[in-house]
């Protein structure tokens, strides 16, 4: 059984003249928690919208679940979408549909069910993602930002995908709505197997949700591996990354909360 | 779940054995291949009473979709009155069955250098042809979007089509009509002056007739459509390009061309014939009001006269050239909607640029329609 599930070759990405990925290589595992990190701008989210297939790089290749994705026609695009969710930094709801809507319209779309099972459906992943009940018939703009989160995570898990990607989950979240969105990424990678690839600059979120991190920067992978293995790393752009001042104290949490 | 990905998958199955007491459940209860299940399901739940024993060995994959089935099943049963028992699931699929079950119970831009005029001409020109390159490519691709959906008609969005018609063809009814009424009124007034001069005051019909049916009526429609609706297309799909819904479309697997731009196209070119139609009568109307108060020219002869005047050619002329300047506005609306980029001030751009440019294409084809026409001799 082949356990990679997203394999990223020697991958080339510019926007005009600034070269933004010169040479990635990264395999993300079944079953873990795969997080990139790196400065802002250092094209965390771009590596991660080439590997869902809005957009293409100059060259490389991206295999996900054993399929290449680079050039790949609208047909088997939408057959491989259908296997995985995505949960945008800003939500990406639909904010002329209620949160029920939202996930409802997916499974309208790729299946038969009768409506009265996709409104249960629904419900049973928006309570999965933590949501009280009450928040299914509200509209987008009616809910905290945490809690939009976990709706677009409703949204995303509705056709029970085996990979998640998440673009900054916890982004201009407080600390407590954050602390929640760390739980529920582990919770959900425990209770469903899900493999997540997720983007983000939450040292917390990396402390205690990931299994292994990649460093992004100067277009390059500064390094691969658990977060403690690259604490202990070498590198003097790692090294500043993990051990400036809020490095250290997120460190330090961690170590208190476990 | 994660067995779905390598084990061959088959269809899911319920069935009752041994008069109700036992009931089967087989295959892959992944949410795309529910949908048969459901039916089973419901007769199941009606028959039989008792103690009964789910067996759920041969259920050989289960997401949370599955599992939440499965749970709404038993809870069925239980509802009828039967003591339910499940057995043999696999120890991985009845955590998720728990889990589903309790959860449910709880309830960059570098600074830009100052350029001299004959760089900004430059640039300006290069923008302008990459522009008409842009919305060549967006025709195109809308038409292969429609051809896709003439094939597979079940892609056609027809509620989409019917509230667009709505919204940009029958709600325009009260503002074309008024508007073209008062232009009939207001051209019969100017040629009213000539045509008494030289006594040929019923050839008011005529000029009326003639101006509203073969050019008036459909320029002037298109036009307010164009501010009208076209300007809404456009602020539409730029608003959801700046909240990411349009990648949220492609991503859930539905193509953005067709559900938000076809539709819009298909409703307008059958909107706006109808609306020129409807605008002929209203432009003729004005004329008559005014020809009588003028001229002394009665109702009935006018309308005599206009029999004669119009041919059934420049009628058809007319309403034929509303389908394709349809097609332009909804187009351009809908593609500088899709040019949209970051933030709501581009928005407000973009409308602005949709209706200037539809407006001005709308003028062009109809001067290339006259040139055209008067080749052809009709």
């Amino acid at each position: 059984m082949n356990d990679t599930v997203v394999e990223i070759r020697d991958l080339h990405t510019r926007f005009g003249a600034a070269e933004v990925h010169r040479g990635i290589s990264l395999a993300v595992r079944r079953g873990e928690v795969f997080a990139l990190v790196g400065a802002s701008g250092c094209g965390k989210s771009t590596l991660l919208r080439e590997t869902i297939v809005l957009q293409a790089p100059v060259s490389g290749s991206v295999r996900v679940l054993g399929q290449e994705v680079t050039g790949l026609d609208d047909d088997a695009a939408l057959a491989l979408r259908r296997r995985w969710g995505v949960v945008f930094e800003r939500g990406a709801l639909f904010s002329a549909l209620t949160v029920t809507e939202n996930v409802t319209m997916v499974l309208e779309e790729h299946t038969r069910l009768s409506a009265s099972l996709r409104e249960e459906i629904a419900a049973a992943k928006i309570a999965l993602t933590g949501l009280p009940p009450d928040a299914g018939p509200k509209y987008p703009s009616e809910l905290s930002g945490g809690m939009r989160k976990r709706a677009a995570l409703a949204r995303a898990l509705a056709l029970d995908p085996e990979l998640l990607f998440l673009d900054e989950p916890t982004a201009g979240l407080d600390p407590l709505s954050a602390t929640g969105i760390d739980e529920l990424v582990r919770h959900l990678r425990d209770a469903l197997g899900l493999t997540m690839f997720l983007a983000t600059h939450d040292l917390d979120l990396l402390w205690r949700a990931a299994d292994r991190v990649a460093v992004l920067g100067e277009g390059r992978v500064l390094g691969v591996g658990t977060m403690h293995e690259l604490s202990g790393s070498a590198d003097p752009l790692i090294h500043e990354y993990f051990h400036g001042p809020r490095g250290r104290a997120a460190r330090e949490q961690a170590w208190n909360r476990r | 779940m994660n067995s779905s990905a390598t084990v061959a998958l088959e269809a899911p199955e319920i069935g009752a054995e041994e008069s109700g007491a036992r009931v089967r459940c087989s295959g892959a209860w992944i949410t795309r291949l529910l949908a048969p299940l459901e039916a089973q399901i419901e007769k199941l739940a009606s028959s039989g009473r008792g103690a009964t024993l789910v067996d759920a060995a041969a259920i050989s994959a289960l997401d949370t979709s599955g599992a939440w089935l499965l749970h709404r099943t038993v809870r069925a049963l239980r509802e009828h009155g039967r003591e339910v028992r499940v057995e043999g699931l696999r120890p991985e699929f009845d955590a998720l069955l728990q889990l589903v079950a309790a959860r449910n119970a709880a309830g960059g831009i570098p600074k830009a250098r100052a350029e001299g005029a004959l760089a900004r001409l430059g640039r300006q020109a290069w923008e302008g042809l990459l522009g008409a390159y842009g919305l060549l490519a967006f025709l195109g691709e809308a038409a292969v979007a429609l051809a896709r959906s003439i094939r597979e008609p079940r892609r056609i969005r027809w509620r989409a089509i019917l509230y667009n018609l709505q919204t940009a063809g029958f709600e325009a009814l009260p503002i074309t009509g008024m508007l073209l009424f008062l232009l009939g009124i207001v051209i019969a007034y100017q040629g009213a002056e000539q045509l008494r001069r030289v006594g040929a005051n019923i050839y008011i019909a005529d000029l009326v007739g003639l101006a509203m049916a073969r050019e008036l009526a459909p320029l002037i429609t298109a036009i307010i459509v164009a501010g009208r609706s076209g300007s809404a297309y456009t602020a539409q799909i730029g608003t959801m390009k700046v909240t990411d819904e349009i990648d949220a479309l492609r991503t859930i697997g539905i193509g953005p061309l067709d559900l938000l731009v076809l539709p819009k196209v298909l409703a307008l070119a059958i909107a706006l014939p109808l609306l020129t139609v409807y605008t002929d009568v209203m432009g003729v109307l004005g004329g008559m009001v005014m020809a009588r108060a003028q001229l002394d020219v009665s109702y009935a002869t006018f309308v005599e006269r206009l029999g004669e005047a119009i041919s059934l050619t420049s009628y058809v002329i007319g309403i034929g050239k509303a389908p394709v300047f349809a097609v332009i506005i909804s187009l351009v609306g809908c593609y500088q909607g899709f040019r949209v980029a970051g933030s709501a001030e581009s928005v407000g751009r973009q409308t602005t640029v949709s209706v200037v440019q539809s407006i001005f294409l709308v003028i062009l084809v109809d001067a290339l329609f006259s040139i055209a026409f008067s080749w052809l001799d009709l």
